[in-house]
């Protein structure tokens, strides 16, 4: 597939959380604010980014080789979590300031299922390097679009007059519903 | 039917406390791959709320979170690999939120917060009370969204195999109906916000 529309193609149009579903809990529960939603964007890009490029080497230099690839399930989760511990320690050693607004997010991301999503999907799609890091480039850069658009539409009807049983997560999800038909015509432009 | 209940009301983890809403979402295109689902998370919370309260007291508490998740992936694994053998088309149908369940919050957050405190028989209820709540949930959600989105009721029709003939209901179709919104991915979160909705109203009306 060419490599531009694969990288829209990620980013927009199959967007992996509103046609994918993938890290739903933290997209309803976390964009309650535009500035969680950015702390949590970029702390999912870099654990998605640097866990696709481990996992991509682990799978075909490892797991392919010495044919268990049936743990890969196992072997990527482990990645993610003992990658997710390293960068807290990392964080909290030589970048204290940013420590403060990402440290309660960053433990969450290990459940996040954007990143084992991500990973896996570069695996079942059989992607060559290069377009697995597009893939991931795109997925991650579309959670962080569509999160943000969608906190500040959730900021926005804080102040708004919504009925009572309707109010909180309900309402956000007819908003994602709203925005995944939106998302879902792009594809026809490309 | 006491357990039932309790998961379907007090503690229901996707419409009260919206956890594990990935496969929630995903596999409610029909009622089979939802009930599937269903049985494979609550088999998988079964297994592994038995090993977390056995083994609770040598889990240092710094390490708790990479072990549940090696334990919970041990068991989906196994799944897998069975399912991979003798359901090659559920296998399929699943897809990639199999491999998912390790990273659903609800088998994990209930490890966290419950398994690791209480005793073997307490967790193997709870786990049976929320995995049938969970079950209960995807079903009403797929329900829904394949009534009105498809116009029929899937019953049996991947996992053939194992239960024998196809069961597939058929609705009577006019011109509003079957609406293909509801197959979308973005009728899906459209239902499951009004279901929420809807349980939240029936919950105060209760009271």
């Amino acid at each position: 597939m060419n490599l531009w529309n694969l990288f829209f193609f990620s980013f927009l149009t199959e967007n992996i959380v509103l046609t994918r579903f993938l890290g739903i809990c933290p997209f309803i529960g976390t964009t309650k604010s535009t500035k969680n939603a950015w702390s949590m964007g970029i702390a999912v890009t870099l654990v998605i980014m640097c866990s696709s490029i481990l996992t991509y080497f682990l799978y075909y230099g490892v797991l392919v080789p010495t044919d268990t690839t049936y743990l890969k399930t196992i072997v990527f989760i482990l990645v993610i979590a003992c990658l997710v511990q390293s960068m807290e320690l990392i964080i909290k050693k030589y970048f204290p300031k940013v420590e403060k607004s990402l440290g309660i997010y960053l433990p969450l991301i290990t459940t996040n299922c954007a990143v084992l999503g991500v990973v896996l999907l570069n695996i079942s799609n059989h992607f060559t390097f290069l377009e697995a890091m597009i893939f991931s480039i795109g997925s991650s850069m579309g959670f962080v679009f569509v999160s943000i658009l969608f906190a500040s539409i959730r900021e926005y009807l804080d102040t708004k007059n919504v009925p009572e049983w309707m109010k909180g997560t309900p309402i956000a999800f007819v908003i994602a519903s709203i925005m995944t038909l939106i998302f879902s015509t792009l594809g026809g432009a490309l | 039917m006491k357990i039932i209940w309790n998961g379907i009301t007090k503690e229901n983890a996707i419409f009260s406390l919206t956890l594990g809403l990935c496969s929630t979402l995903a596999v409610t295109t029909t009622v089979e791959s939802a009930y599937l689902m269903g049985i494979c998370v609550t088999i998988v919370l079964f297994f592994s709320s038995i090993v977390v309260s056995l083994i609770k007291k040598i889990v240092p508490d710094n390490v708790r979170l990479p072990v549940y998740i090696l334990i919970v992936g041990t068991f989906v694994t196994i799944f897998e690999l069975l399912l991979q053998t003798y359901l090659p088309n559920v296998y399929d149908l699943l897809g990639i939120y199999l491999p998912l369940i390790v990273v659903n919050c609800i088998v994990l957050g209930r490890c966290l917060s419950v398994y690791s405190k209480k005793g073997v028989t307490y967790s193997m209820l709870d786990s049976f009370e929320i995995g049938i709540g969970y079950l209960l949930t995807i079903l009403l959600v797929a329900f829904c969204r394949e009534a009105l989105g498809n116009g029929t009721i899937t019953l049996v029709d991947q996992a053939s195999s194992l239960f024998g003939a196809k069961q597939i209901i058929y609705l009577p179709i006019n011109d509003y109906f079957p609406m293909l919104f509801f197959q979308t991915p973005a009728g899906a979160f459209f239902t499951l916000g009004i279901l929420i909705g809807c349980f939240r109203l029936l919950k105060k009306v209760k009271k």
